[in-house]
C-alpha cells in the first residue's frame, strides 16, 4: 500500500568531524531503533459506512459483506464489516494535518533528515505487510502507535545505494485491544548521478496551430495585430466566416475585411473533459460566439468559471498569447 | 423539387458477414476485411470469383487491391470510395446499386474493417494539424487551437443549442442509450451483451464534453462487417431471401462543413440528413408510417433525436417526447437499433447497422420486430451523409 510521506527536509549537519562517516552514520541510525516514530494517532472518524462505500467504489469491490446491511445481517457474521485493507485509511491524518503537524520532534522525521544529510535524499515505499487480529465493524475507533523497528546497513539497490527503514504499526480499538499490526518499509536512497541533476522541465504541450492558407492568412495576421477581422464581399457586402476565396452569394472573388468590435454573445458552448488533452484544462470552455456584426466563430472563453457559462452570455474579444508563438482571439464575459 | 431514381427495388443485399466485435482484435485490419467479406459471400452462396465490384469508405485503411489479391478475386470492374467518415456507410450501398443498375458490375462488396480501438482511435480527435496549407488543415484550424478537437466536442456544440431551443434534457439523450443497451443486452454479438443500463446509470456517467456524458458516446471497436449487393433478378436464385434496396441516397446541404456546420441560421437540424430523407421517401413512395424499425446512426445520442425529426417520425423539436415511454425499444412504436447500435453492439462506422437492417427484413434478428416490411438505415451525422431503405421482396 502506498502512503504519503512528508517531503524530506534538508538541514545541514553541524556536528563534530567524523572519522568513519559510514560507521558514524550507522551508529546514529541504529540509535533510532525501538523508538516511537511519532505521537500515537487516533482515527479522525470511527469506522463508518460512507467511507466504506467510497472505498469500495474506488476499488470496484462489490462484496455485499461490506455494502449490503441486509445481506450481512443474514450472513454468519451477522453484521457488516469494513474491508480489512482499509486498515490504514482509518488513521490517515489527512493532507492538511501532514502540513500542520510539527515533524521536528518525531523520530521518523529525524531519521529521514539524518539520511538526507548523508546524501540519501530520495525515498520510495517498498513493502507493506498487514496482519489482522479481528474484522473491523462500523463504530470501531482506531488508535495507532508506530515504532522504528529496524534500519538496515547500506544496501545496493536498482534505484541506488540506500538504507531500508522499517516501521511497525500497531492498531488498537476503543477497548485497547490490538486489532491489527503492520510493517511498513521504505528505502531512503542516493539517486544515481545521471538522474541527480534536475531534469529540464518538460515544455508544456503547445496548443494545435491554426492551418494557414492563402484564403485565411488575413484573419491570423489580424489576430497578431490585435484585430478581429471578418471577410466581406467587395461586390455585395456580404460577411462570411470561416473565410473563403469566393462569395457564395454573388460569386465575386473580390473581398476586403471589416474589423469587428469584438462583442457578441454565446450562441452555444461546451465544456471539454475527456479525453484530457494538454494543455487544455478539464472543463475547458469553448464557445460558438455570435458576433454583433452577424457572423459566428468558435473560440475559447477566459475569465469565467465553467459552471457560469450560459447561452446568451455577452462576451468581448481579447487577444492573448497562449504560448511563445501563438496569439489567439479569446472571449471574456462583458461586465454590465 | 421532386426526386426520381432508377434504383428503386432493382438491387438487393444478398449476403452479410462480420467478424467478432472487440476492443483488441489481435490481428490486422486486412485480416478483418477478408474474413468479413468471405463470410458475407458465403452467406449469399457466392464465391470470391463472383465479385467484380467493391465500395468502401475513404477512411478505410485497407486498399481494395490488397483485399482483392488476398481473397483471390480474379479482378474488379468497379471500385469506388466515399468520403466523410461514417457518412459513407449507406453510400457504399448506393454506389454498389448504381454500379449494378448501370451494368458496370454484377456483384459488389461493401465493407468496413478496422482496429478502431486498438490501433487508431477516432475519439481522440484532431490534436495535430497537417502542416500543409490545405483546405482541411484550414478547417480544423478554426477549432483545434481553441480546444474544440474531438468528435464528441463538435457534436456537443450542436447538442447544447438544440437543448436550449427545444427544452431538451440530458435524460432525453439518455433514453437513446437505454434503448440501445437494452437491445445489446440480448444480442450475443454485442460488446455490451448482458449489460443493460438505466437512466440513472446515464445520469451518473461522467462528462466527456458537457453536455455529452460517457453514455451518450458510442464505443470504439475493432471489427469488420461486409454486405454483398447484386441485381434483384440474380438475388432470387441465391441462398437467402433477397433484401431489396428500395431506395438509397447521399446528401450534403447548404453551408456544409465537416462536423462543424455552425454557421447556418439554424443549427438545431441536420439539413443534409433532411435531404437524404426526402430522397428516400420520394423515390420509394414510402412514408415514415411504412417503416417498422430503423437503424439510426448513433455515434452520439443527440443526433438520433434530430434524425427522427428530419425523417418526419415526429415534428421539429418533438423528438424529446417521441423518445419517451420506451417508444424506441422493442415493443415500442418505432424500435431502433435492435442490434444494440454503435453504443451497444459495436462502432463499425454504420456498416453493422446495415447488416442489422438486412436481418430485420429477413426476420432473423436476435431482437426481431414482428412483420417487418421496410427498414430505414442511416449513416454518420454532422457530415455529408447517406441513407437506405431496405424491404422485403
Ligand atoms: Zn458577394
Amino acid at each position: 500500500m502506498l502512503r504519503l510521506l512528508p517531503e524530506p527536509g534538508s538541514i545541514a549537519y553541524f556536528g563534530p568531524p567524523m572519522s568513519d562517516p559510514k560507521a558514524e552514520l550507522m551508529a546514529r541510525l541504529r540509535a533510532f531503533e525501538g523508538k516511537a516514530s511519532s505521537e500515537p494517532q487516533t482515527a479522525r472518524f470511527p469506522v463508518n459506512v460512507p467511507m466504506i462505500e467510497h472505498w469500495c467504489d474506488a476499488m470496484g469491490d462489490r462484496n455485499p459483506a461490506y455494502l449490503d446491511a441486509e445481506w450481512a445481517a443474514a450472513s454468519p457474521r451477522g453484521q457488516m464489516i469494513a474491508p480489512p485493507t482499509m486498515l490504514q485509511a482509518w488513521v490517515m491524518p489527512g493532507l492538511r494535518r501532514w502540513r500542520d503537524r510539527p515533524g521536528a520532534g518525531s523520530a521518523v522525521g529525524s531519521i529521514l533528515r539524518v539520511l538526507d544529510e548523508a546524501g540519501f535524499t530520495s525515498v520510495v515505499a517498498t513493502n507493506c505487510e498487514q496482519e489482522y487480529q479481528r474484522e473491523l465493524v462500523p463504530g470501531d475507533v482506531l488508535r495507532t502507535s508506530v515504532t522504528i523497528e529496524h534500519v538496515s546497513d547500506e544496501k545496493q539497490t536498482a534505484l541506488g545505494t540506500g538504507h531500508f527503514v522499517t516501521q511497525h504499526y500497531s492498531f488498537r480499538d476503543q477497548s485497547d485491544e490490538v486489532v491489527a499490526t503492520m510493517r511498513f518499509r521504505m528505502l531512503k536512497f542516493r539517486p544515481p548521478e545521471a538522474s541527480a541533476a534536475t531534469p529540464a522541465p518538460k515544455p508544456a504541450r503547445p496548443r494545435p496551430r491554426p492551418g494557414i492558407t492563402h484564403d485565411n492568412r488575413f484573419f491570423w495576421d489580424g489576430v497578431r495585430a490585435g484585430k478581429l477581422l471578418i471577410q466581406r464581399c467587395a461586390a455585395c457586402g456580404r460577411l462570411r466566416h470561416p473565410p473563403g476565396p469566393m462569395c457564395p452569394g454573388c460569386r465575386s472573388l473580390e473581398w476586403d475585411t471589416l474589423e469587428s468590435a469584438g462583442r457578441g454573445e454565446v450562441y452555444s458552448y461546451v465544456l471539454h473533459y475527456h479525453p484530457q488533452i494538454p494543455p487544455f484544462e478539464p472543463g475547458h470552455p469553448v464557445a460558438l460566439v455570435a458576433l454583433d456584426e452577424g457572423t459566428r466563430l468558435v473560440a475559447d472563453l477566459v475569465g469565467v468559471e465553467p459552471e457560469e457559462v450560459h447561452v446568451g452570455m455577452r462576451v468581448q474579444v481579447e487577444f492573448n498569447a497562449v504560448d511563445d508563438e501563438l496569439i489567439l482571439p479569446q472571449f471574456r464575459p462583458l461586465t454590465p | 423539387m421532386r426526386f426520381r431514381s432508377e434504383l428503386a427495388n432493382r438491387t438487393a443485399i444478398v449476403g452479410i458477414g462480420a467478424t467478432e466485435f472487440s476492443k483488441d482484435s489481435g490481428r490486422s485490419e486486412m485480416s478483418l476485411a477478408v474474413e468479413c467479406i468471405a463470410a458475407a459471400l458465403d452467406d449469399a452462396g457466392l464465391a470470391p470469383e463472383d465479385v467484380d465490384g467493391m465500395a468502401a469508405y475513404t477512411i478505410e485503411n485497407n486498399p481494395d487491391a490488397e483485399i482483392t489479391r488476398n481473397l483471390g478475386i480474379p479482378g474488379l470492374r468497379f471500385f469506388g470510395r466515399t468520403h466523410y467518415g461514417g457518412g459513407a456507410a449507406c453510400a457504399t450501398v448506393l454506389q454498389a446499386a448504381m454500379a449494378v443498375v448501370a451494368g458496370v458490375a454484377d456483384v459488389v462488396v461493401c465493407y468496413r474493417a478496422m482496429n478502431e480501438r486498438s490501433q487508431q482511435r477516432f475519439g481522440t480527435g484532431v490534436q495535430r494539424l497537417s502542416p500543409q496549407p490545405t483546405a482541411e488543415s484550414a478547417h480544423f484550424g478554426w477549432y483545434a487551437p481553441f480546444g474544440l478537437l474531438t468528435p464528441a466536442a463538435w457534436v456537443a456544440m450542436f447538442a447544447r443549442r438544440y437543448m436550449h431551443e427545444f427544452g431538451v434534457s440530458s435524460d432525453d439523450f439518455g433514453r437513446i442509450s437505454v434503448a440501445d443497451r437494452k437491445h445489446a443486452a440480448t444480442n450475443p454479438a454485442a460488446w455490451f451483451y448482458g449489460q443493460p443500463i438505466t437512466l440513472e446509470d446515464h445520469r451518473a456517467s461522467r462528462w466527456i464534453v458537457d453536455p455529452l456524458r460517457l453514455l451518450d458516446c458510442c464505443q470504439e471497436s475493432d471489427g469488420g462487417v461486409a454486405v454483398v449487393v447484386t441485381s434483384a433478378e440474380r438475388a432470387r436464385d441465391l441462398r437467402r431471401p433477397p433484401v431489396l434496396v428500395r431506395a438509397a441516397a447521399q446528401a450534403m446541404a447548404e453551408d456544409q462543413h465537416m462536423m462543424t456546420s455552425y454557421y447556418r441560421d439554424d443549427i438545431t437540424g441536420l439539413p443534409e440528413m433532411g435531404l437524404v430523407a426526402r430522397q428516400l421517401w420520394e423515390t420509394s413512395g414510402l412514408t415514415p408510417a411504412d417503416v417498422q424499425t430503423a437503424v439510426v446512426y448513433d455515434h452520439f445520442t443527440p443526433f438520433v433525436l434530430v434524425q427522427l425529426e428530419e425523417f418526419g417520425f415526429c415534428g421539429r423539436g418533438e423528438a424529446k417526447d417521441f423518445v419517451k415511454n420506451a417508444n424506441l425499444e422493442l415493443g415500442g412504436g418505432l424500435p431502433i437499433n435492435t442490434h444494440g447500435g454503435q453504443l451497444g453492439e459495436a462502432y463499425i462506422h454504420g456498416m453493422n447497422g446495415i447488416a442489422e437492417g438486412v436481418r430485420q427484413v429477413r426476420g432473423t434478428g436476435v431482437n426481431q420486430v414482428p412483420d417487418v416490411e421496410n427498414v430505414l438505415v442511416t449513416a454518420g451525422t454532422g457530415v455529408p451523409t447517406s441513407g437506405i431503405l431496405l424491404g422485403r421482396a
